[in-house]
């Protein structure tokens, strides 16, 4: 179990490995979209990365929901619990 | 009269050196680009051959980590070399509808596509990357320079085996005269040093195996030549429409007079032994140029160091150019280069250009016994060449039976 400050730092390393965006630019409030400018196949990227980092299953039709930063952080911490 | 194509700008990333300024005075020294190659995967898979001719700098040194990450390794090699010839044009305002990319590959992303089919198989469906069709792709690398430079006239991927970079000079030069274009960035690219294509070369015994010795295993025209040498990298080649060039006062390297492109329709794989085809693209290449045999002063080579390959060539040479053959110098660059496959023919154009450029012609090493059977005049130490107009002619030939050739003139 990672607490939330745990997955928003791996999740800005996958961000980071995939983008080259700062790590710190990834913040709870921003947006994959219009903050971050990641495209759909970025995302997809992130979201695979993500589910082997952290052990979890982010279903196709949950990744157009997670709109910020946060929405993803709290879905993957509600997955794991 | 056609509108006459020069060419105003260079670009190269190969096993000689990762531009084009190395890799020419590499090319003069006689510098080999073979090396054992240093991967644990030659010894996983007890490969019979267990070297290569590697690009000197990784792509990874020239682009971004995240533009490289989107990118197979040949279209990584072909954004190095298209830029890097794009600088050297200094073409800074242009109209890029008028702009066009022919930008060849003979095996495209092979390693994407053997990479995701081990994932697939070690780790699922769900994690094979979603980019790994547009980096497969064969017009990745045509794709890509074309993004890159926001090139929208269109963006073309002629495929044809070992001819494939001499056969987008072929299709550029057609792209200006039709009207289509203006300004095309032509070239060839290829990364497939990897453990398959080189198992499945080995198989058909078209590679060297001096495993002991990998700088003398490339070796055109030497009787103890025993095939070729896997190579890998890119060549770029700016063409312009000549007004378009005058007209901003550009400096021009050499004038594309001519190109021409058969098929041997006889083997998929072994040329034809009169080397027919390749006589008829030698001719038709000439004739599109408007220049007579006498003209020609240099043959750049295909000359691949295969036991079978290298004689057809001289065969067609001979007939093509008669008895003036005797005062044309060749140089076979793939002794030093290794066979860039799709690349070559890019990479020798641009060494092509060079020598009318710069008056002087890359040289063969290796050649220590001259196969008597193929009596060129082998260009194996530093030469000049003349001055005042001359002609030089860069070879081609793939798997397929596909013959490409094109006619360059000095300006």
């Amino acid at each position: 179990m990672a607490s939330n400050e745990e997955i928003l730092a791996g999740l800005a390393e996958i961000v980071n490995e995939e983008t080259g965006l700062a790590p710190e630019s990834v913040e709870m409030d921003k947006s994959f979209t219009d903050d971050l400018d990641i495209d759909s196949i970025s995302m997809m990227t992130i979201v695979v990365n993500a589910e082997e980092k952290f052990g979890v299953r982010i279903p196709d039709e949950e990744v157009k929901n997670l709109k910020t930063v946060g929405d993803a952080v709290n879905f993957i911490s509600g997955a794991q619990a | 009269m056609p509108r006459k194509v020069v060419i105003t700008g260079l670009g190269a990333t190969t096993p000689i050196g990762g531009d084009v300024p190395t890799m020419w005075a590499n090319s003069l020294k006689g510098v080999s680009g073979a090396r054992t190659i240093e991967a644990d995967w030659v010894q996983q898979y007890e490969l019979p051959v267990t070297f290569a001719a590697q690009i000197t700098v990784p792509a990874s040194e020239v682009l971004s980590r995240v533009e490289a990450k989107r990118m197979d390794p040949s279209t990584q090699f072909a954004v190095v070399a298209s830029r890097e010839a794009w600088r050297d044009s200094g073409i800074e305002d242009i109209d890029k509808d008028r702009l066009a990319v022919a930008f060849a590959t003979g095996i495209g992303g092979v390693w994407t596509l053997l990479d995701a089919w081990d994932t697939l198989r070690e780790k699922g469906p769900r994690r094979v990357l979603p980019m790994t069709v547009p980096m497969l792709m064969p017009n990745g690398p045509a794709a890509a320079v074309s993004l890159d430079l926001g090139a929208r006239a269109g963006a073309h991927t002629p495929v044809s085996a070992c001819a494939s970079g001499t056969e987008a000079l072929h299709q550029g030069l057609e792209l200006i005269r039709s009207g289509k274009a203006d300004v095309v960035v032509c070239g060839g690219a290829e990364a497939a040093i990897h453990p398959m294509p080189i198992a499945a070369f080995a198989s058909m015994h078209a590679l060297s195996r001096r495993n002991d010795d990998p700088e003398s295993a490339s070796r055109p025209y030497d009787t103890n030549r025993d095939g070729f040498v896997m190579g890998e990298g890119a060549g770029a080649i700016v063409l312009e429409a000549e007004e378009h060039a005058r007209a901003r006062g550009a400096r021009v390297y050499a004038e594309l007079a001519g190109t021409s492109v058969t098929a041997d329709a006889y083997h998929i794989t072994a040329p034809d032994p009169e080397g027919l085809g390749a006589t008829r693209a030698l001719k038709a290449a000439l004739f599109d140029a408007r220049a007579q045999a006498e003209d020609v002063v240099h043959v750049n080579a295909h000359a691949t160091s295969t036991p079978v390959g290298d004689k057809p060539e001289y065969t067609a040479l001979k007939a093509a150019l008669g008895s003036h053959l005797d005062q044309v110098a060749v140089s076979a660059t793939k002794s030093q280069t290794g066979h860039l496959l799709g690349a070559s023919g890019a990479v020798e154009a641009v060494m092509t250009v060079l020598a009318l450029y710069e008056r002087t012609m890359p040289i063969t090493i290796n050649l220590d016994d001259q196969d008597p059977e193929i009596p060129l005049d082998v260009v194996t130490a530093p030469r000049d060449l003349p001055s005042g107009d001359i002609v030089a002619l860069s070879n081609s030939f793939g798997f397929g039976g596909h013959n490409a050739v094109i006619v360059l003139r000095s300006v």
